[in-house]
Parts: structure tokens; C-alpha cells; sequence
């Protein structure tokens, strides 16, 4: 008896509910097996075994380069903790003692990344901004690259999911839902004052977005956030961070009066760009990573 | 030897025993969740080494969003069981 509730376990585990015959029908494609004798014909020539043998060969003497090269770069490094190191020169003394006066933010690492490093954070989010696009390309869905057969596929899978609705699901996470949202808000705008930012919070918003649309469906999901949204709140706020710093770069170099305020350190409107880069950052990682979730599971946003 | 030091040695033999586990399971999504324990833990050293930053950004990315896009990939893939066109 154990053991069957056991291996009924492993099976809802693995997603399989045998017991339950969905009244759609599923359009079954079967591929032909692989002819395996041609294959072993061409294994089994001369030129073919000598290229395996040469390959393996190769493989290896390669692997023991590429280790032999790395050993020596790491005996070579500097030792750790020892003073002359580049990670213990001035600058993030500089950082520590004047990080505060000059960004106007409590929490230095905010100040470090938004303000002294800020290209290195718009390089980071552009990379986010490429890395969606290019699932975009790849995933897609589009009436120039999917047939009717996959598109009955699909059109029946949205239907089982309205079919299998769960209340207990989709009540609890109305009750959760606000609540990571509003601690995701809290990260982003309270991200020069403590711990978080616009990363963390933006992944933090993301994640409740998935839940939503994992337990409502994607049609409660476009009701209020469609491709339309994701272009306009992702392009925006890239647009709105590059010409913010743009400006900060160009008019505030080597400690030039920008006209930005920095604020009393401590208040929440305060340091200058940092909040609203961090927003920025938050709605760009935020739909990102919703995108991706998207256009993985549906090959739509 | 103190409590902490101790707690420490705990949570860094659980990550290599999870960092082991995920490599070495056969069955994919078990791998995946695994993996996301292995961030959870993760999750905490960070915060015993104080960078609080970078313990919300794990939490919220590795044992979040990551685990959620691989069993996606997975069900997409047909990897996992169930879900095989027969």
C-alpha cells in the first residue's frame, strides 16, 4: 500500500494524471524510427574510425591545454589579501569614506553601482533588454512560422488550462499576490536607503507576475499587461535611464555642478538619479522577466 | 566550537551535497528542484556573509524565475514524463 501512494507521488511529481481523459483530442504526430543500418555503415568504414580515433585524440589534447594554461594563470595571481593587490587600492577606499557626500546614499552599494559604475548597470540592463528580444526571435509565435496543426495544439492546451482552474490556487494567491508586489515596490524605492535595488526588486515584481499568470491564465493576463505594455514600460525606461545619465555624465564629469539635489542622506527623496534609475531598472528587469516566462511557456507576451 | 561556526559548516555541506545531487539525478525535474534548494542555501551563506543584496537577488532569481524557466523548457522539450507524444 506504502509503496503504491509512493509511485503515485513520483507520478503527480512528474505531472502525469492518468486518471483524467480530457474530452479534447490531441493531434498525435509519430516520427518514423531511425534507420539504424545505413548508420552503422557509416560508422563502420576505415576513414570514419580513423577520424573518431583522431577526434578523441584531439578532444583530449586540447582539454589538457586548456587546463595546463588556466593552472598557470591561477599560480600566477596575486596572493590573497596581500596588500599590493588592485582590489585594496584607493578606490574603494574612496568609495567607503566619500560615498556618502557625493551620491547623497546610505546604502553604498546603490551608490557604487547607480552612480560612480552607472554604464556598467545600463551595459547590464541592455544585456536583459538584447537577451528578450532574442527569445523573441527565436520563440515567437507568428502567422508566417506556425502551422494549423500547432495551432490547434496550442489552442487546446489554453483551453485544458481554463478547464483546470484551481479556486484553492487562484484565492491564495489574491491574498499573496499584493504582498510580494508591494514588498518588490518597497525593495526598488527603498534601494538607496537599505538593502535591494532595482534588480532585486525588479525580480522580485517579476515573480509575482509569473504567479498571477501561472494561476489566472494568459487571458486575465492581457487584460492588463499585453505585448503593447512590455514594448512601451521596457523601452521607456531605457530610454528614460540612457538620457538621465547621459546628462549626469556630460554636465556633472570631474564634480561639475549638475542642478540635480542630492537631498538629505537618510530621506527617501533623496541621492540625486539613484531612485529614479532605480525604478527604471526595476520596470525593465520586472518585465523581463515575465518575457521570458511568456514567451518560454506560450511563445507569446 | 561556537554555534554559528558550526551552522556555517552545516549549510556549506548541504550546498555541495545539493551542488552533487543536481548534477548526478536522472530525472530532470528533480534536478531542477535541487537546484533550486541549492539556491535557497545559498540564499542564507550570503546573508552570514553580509551582503544582504546580493541574498534578495538569489532568492528572488535562483529560486524563483531560474527553477520556473526550466520546468517550462522542460515541459516544452517533452522531458518530462507525461507529457511525450506517444
Amino acid at each position: 500500500m506504502a509503496s503504491k501512494k509512493h509511485s503515485r507521488f513520483i507520478d503527480w511529481v512528474n505531472g502525469d494524471t492518468a486518471e483524467k481523459v480530457h474530452e479534447y483530442k490531441f493531434i498525435q504526430k509519430t516520427v518514423p524510427p531511425h534507420s539504424e543500418q545505413a548508420h552503422d555503415e557509416v560508422i563502420s568504414t576505415r576513414k570514419a574510425r580513423l577520424f573518431n580515433i583522431s577526434y578523441e585524440i584531439s578532444a583530449v589534447l586540447v582539454c589538457v591545454i586548456l587546463v595546463a594554461v588556466l593552472l598557470f594563470t591561477v599560480f600566477n595571481l596575486p596572493l590573497f589579501g596581500s596588500a599590493g593587490n588592485p582590489a585594496s587600492n584607493e578606490v574603494a577606499e574612496r568609495y567607503l569614506e566619500k560615498g556618502l557626500e557625493e551620491t547623497g546614499a546610505v546604502n553604498a552599494v546603490a551608490g557604487m553601482i547607480l552612480d560612480y559604475r552607472a554604464f556598467d548597470t545600463f551595459g547590464e540592463s541592455s544585456v536583459l533588454f538584447i537577451a528578450v528580444g532574442c527569445v523573441m526571435i527565436l520563440l515567437m509565435r507568428d502567422k508566417n512560422n506556425i502551422s494549423a496543426t500547432e495551432d490547434s495544439l496550442e489552442e487546446n492546451e489554453r483551453l485544458i488550462e481554463i478547464e483546470t482552474n484551481d479556486p484553492i490556487l487562484q484565492k491564495i494567491v489574491l491574498l499573496i499576490v499584493p504582498c510580494i508586489f508591494l514588498f518588490g515596490i518597497y525593495v526598488i524605492l527603498n534601494g538607496h536607503l537599505s538593502p535591494g535595488g532595482g534588480f532585486s526588486g525588479g525580480a522580485i515584481m517579476g515573480a509575482g507576475l509569473i504567479l498571477f499568470a501561472v494561476s489566472f491564465g494568459i487571458d486575465a493576463m492581457q487584460s492588463f499587461f499585453s505585448i503593447k505594455t512590455f514594448k512601451a514600460i521596457t523601452t521607456t525606461a531605457l530610454m528614460c535611464y540612457a538620457t538621465l545619465k547621459a546628462y549626469s555624465f556630460f554636465m556633472g564629469a570631474n564634480g561639475l555642478e549638475t542642478g540635480i539635489p542630492l537631498g538629505t542622506p537618510g530621506a527617501i527623496l533623496s541621492s540625486g538619479l539613484i531612485l529614479v534609475l532605480d525604478i527604471c531598472v526595476g520596470l525593465i528587469v520586472a518585465c523581463t522577466m515575465y518575457g521570458f516566462y511568456s514567451l518560454f511557456a506560450r511563445g507569446d507576451i | 566550537m561556537p554555534i554559528q561556526v558550526i551552522f556555517e559548516f552545516l549549510l556549506i555541506i548541504s550546498l555541495i551535497i545539493c551542488a552533487v545531487f543536481a548534477l548526478t539525478s536522472k530525472r530532470l525535474l528533480a534536478a531542477v528542484v535541487i537546484y533550486m534548494a541549492y539556491s535557497l542555501v545559498m540564499t542564507v551563506i550570503w546573508v552570514l556573509l553580509q551582503s544582504p543584496d546580493l541574498a534578495i537577488t538569489e532568492a528572488a532569481v535562483g529560486a524563483g524565475v531560474t527553477g520556473i524557466l526550466f520546468a517550462v523548457t522542460l515541459k516544452k522539450i517533452h522531458a518530462l514524463k507525461g507529457t511525450k507524444d506517444e
